[in-house]
């Protein structure tokens, strides 16, 4: 652990971060460019998040990783001991007792707090990139604010699949203002991300921070005719019963049988440690 | 009557060359001005000066906007700019696809310059897309489809559409029949000829086919080595040139 400065990176770095952090809290949505340094874990990994996270940890926190809503698969598992070798704060799997908490392509399920900070990791933070591919081109949109291309999309959505068919990364205005993408998360979340704490959004290979502070006016874009939906599976878990949480779909066989199961494992599992049980808990208990 | 475009002494210069230089005209709502001249005469450097494409190194390009009157764009905001290039004004491109959007649909295509402005119905955005490409004579079961799945021909009035959905007041064309054969051509120009008179369109065409001139062109001006050699009202010009190269040009036209 004293091998290395707390949380890894070094402090000009950490401070150039913090920078690019406060920049990207004074104008919500607004990509700040910073310099992105090497991490020891590849591009796509959350080299970003990381960066943004070190820059934000101090030893008092307690940090929680979720990756995909879990707190047990590779990434999140790696990232977790990363900071715990690094920077030996402690970390937890509860969302309530979690200060920090890094995530890919989720939010949980519980209600942030104003004393907590929830840092994303983006893989492409530039929402019209599939639309216009010139990095000159998107940024003089953005200071213009011309965001009727962003709807071309939401158009061809609808005139092919009948719905606007988009599901993650779903672009949002923020604070009437900036069209952000809220990195790939499901659109179920999209509601969520007007909170009372504070996101931070890291991108790595791109090298941008952007950030949304507490209490921001978030709007999912959408037509008159065709209202945004966040929508989820049609299902209650069937390990906790919740009816209310975002759904992972699980194949169990060849025989078309699957379940669905809460994406948080850390919601599922306080739920069922309260007494909630669903289709197949008793099975899976047996 | 207040024109609705005044060019005054626009130059532009790439280093030591002329790209264009002192040319001046006055162009009244309704009216077709049409710019011929041999390749590299400036024709089109100075249509991407007028548009606002390229930044000229003097001169003024007066345009009567809708609600203060004439203002110079050159000196104007670029938000302003870029806002008045999609709704009052229009540029066709030579090739559909520098216009178009390739990989989404036709009408969405078509759409997108009223969504830019801010329309976010989307049936009232797809009615006028299926209007817009009954106008250019597309069938409208082609509307999601995309560009490339049409003909050069059927892209070229696809951007047409694109371009005259919001309405605009004066339309930029550069060699709208370029690279299109000659029964396609002679169809678009016709299509041309019926909304520039039916929606009281102001143009200014590009293109060194004399008979796109002839046919869609009021008045014409003959650009060489950057200069305007000559103009005047286009059949004027054409059966009574003054200038030699303009002797010249109207000489070289192929007859069959």
């Amino acid at each position: 652990m004293s091998e290395y400065n707390f949380a890894y990176l070094d402090e000009q770095t950490k401070r150039m971060i913090r920078r690019a952090i406060l920049k990207g809290l004074a104008v919500p949505g607004y990509q700040v460019p910073f310099a992105s340094r090497e991490m020891p874990m590849p591009y796509g990994w959350g080299t970003g998040g990381v960066q943004v996270s070190a820059a934000t940890l101090t030893p008092d926190d307690t940090f929680k990783v979720i990756d995909q809503g879990a707190d047990d698969t590779t990434n999140a598992v790696s990232i977790r001991k990363f900071f715990e070798n690094t920077a030996g704060v402690a970390t937890t799997e509860e969302t309530e007792k979690a200060t920090v908490i890094q995530t890919r392509h989720r939010i949980p399920e519980a209600k942030l707090r104003e004393d907590q900070i929830i840092v994303y990791q983006v893989p492409i933070p530039e929402p019209l990139r599939f639309l216009e591919p010139r990095e000159t081109e998107t940024r003089k949109m953005h200071s213009l604010e011309e965001y009727g291309l962003m709807h071309v999309k939401l158009y061809e959505d609808i005139s092919q699949h009948g719905a606007i068919s988009t599901a993650y990364a779903y672009p949002v205005k923020v604070s009437g203002r900036y069209v952000m993408d809220p990195s790939p998360i499901p659109k179920f979340d999209n509601p969520k991300l007007e909170m009372d704490a504070i996101q931070l959004f890291g991108a790595g290979r791109e090298q941008r921070i952007y950030a949304v502070p507490p209490h921001t006016k978030v709007v999912s874009l959408d037509f008159e005719d065709y209202p945004f939906e966040a929508t989820k599976a049609d299902h209650p878990c069937d390990l906790c019963g919740a009816e209310d949480s975002y759904l992972d779909e699980v194949i169990m066989d060849d025989a078309g049988n699957r379940m669905f199961v809460c994406s948080d494992t850390d919601y599922c599992r306080s739920r069922r440690e309260a007494g909630h049980v669903g289709r197949l808990a008793e099975e899976n208990a047996a | 009557m207040t024109p609705l475009l005044q060019v005054k002494g626009i130059e532009k210069r790439y280093g030591a060359r002329v790209g264009c230089t002192d040319v001046n005209f006055d162009l009244y709502p309704g009216e077709v001005m049409g710019i011929v001249g041999e390749s590299g005469s400036g024709k089109s450097t100075l249509l991407n000066c007028m548009a606002g494409h390229l930044e000229p190194d003097a001169g003024q390009v007066i345009f009567d906007t809708r609600v203060d009157g004439p203002v110079d764009t050159v000196t104007m905001s670029e938000p302003e700019r870029r806002m008045l290039s999609r709704t009052d004004w229009a540029f066709v491109h030579q090739h559909a696809r520098d216009g178009l959007r390739m990989s989404v649909s036709a009408g969405g295509n078509i759409g997108e310059r009223l969504m830019a402005v801010g329309d976010r119905h989307y049936g009232d955005i797809r009615d006028k897309a299926v209007d817009w490409l009954g106008r250019v004579e597309i069938d409208a079961s082609r509307v999601d489809d995309r560009p490339s799945a049409f003909s050069g021909g059927m892209q070229q009035r696809l951007q047409i559409a694109r371009n005259l959905v919001t309405g605009p007041r004066l339309v930029f064309m550069d060699e709208p029949t370029g690279g299109l054969d000659v029964s396609v051509q002679a169809r678009l120009l016709d299509l041309l000829r019926g909304l520039v008179r039916e929606m009281g369109l102001s143009a200014i065409i590009v293109t060194h086919d004399l008979a796109v001139v002839r046919l869609l062109a009021d008045r014409l001006m003959v650009m060489k080595s950057g200069h305007v050699v000559e103009a005047g009202l286009t059949d004027q010009v054409l059966d009574d040139p003054q200038h030699a190269y303009t002797q010249l040009l109207v000489s070289s036209v192929l007859q069959v």
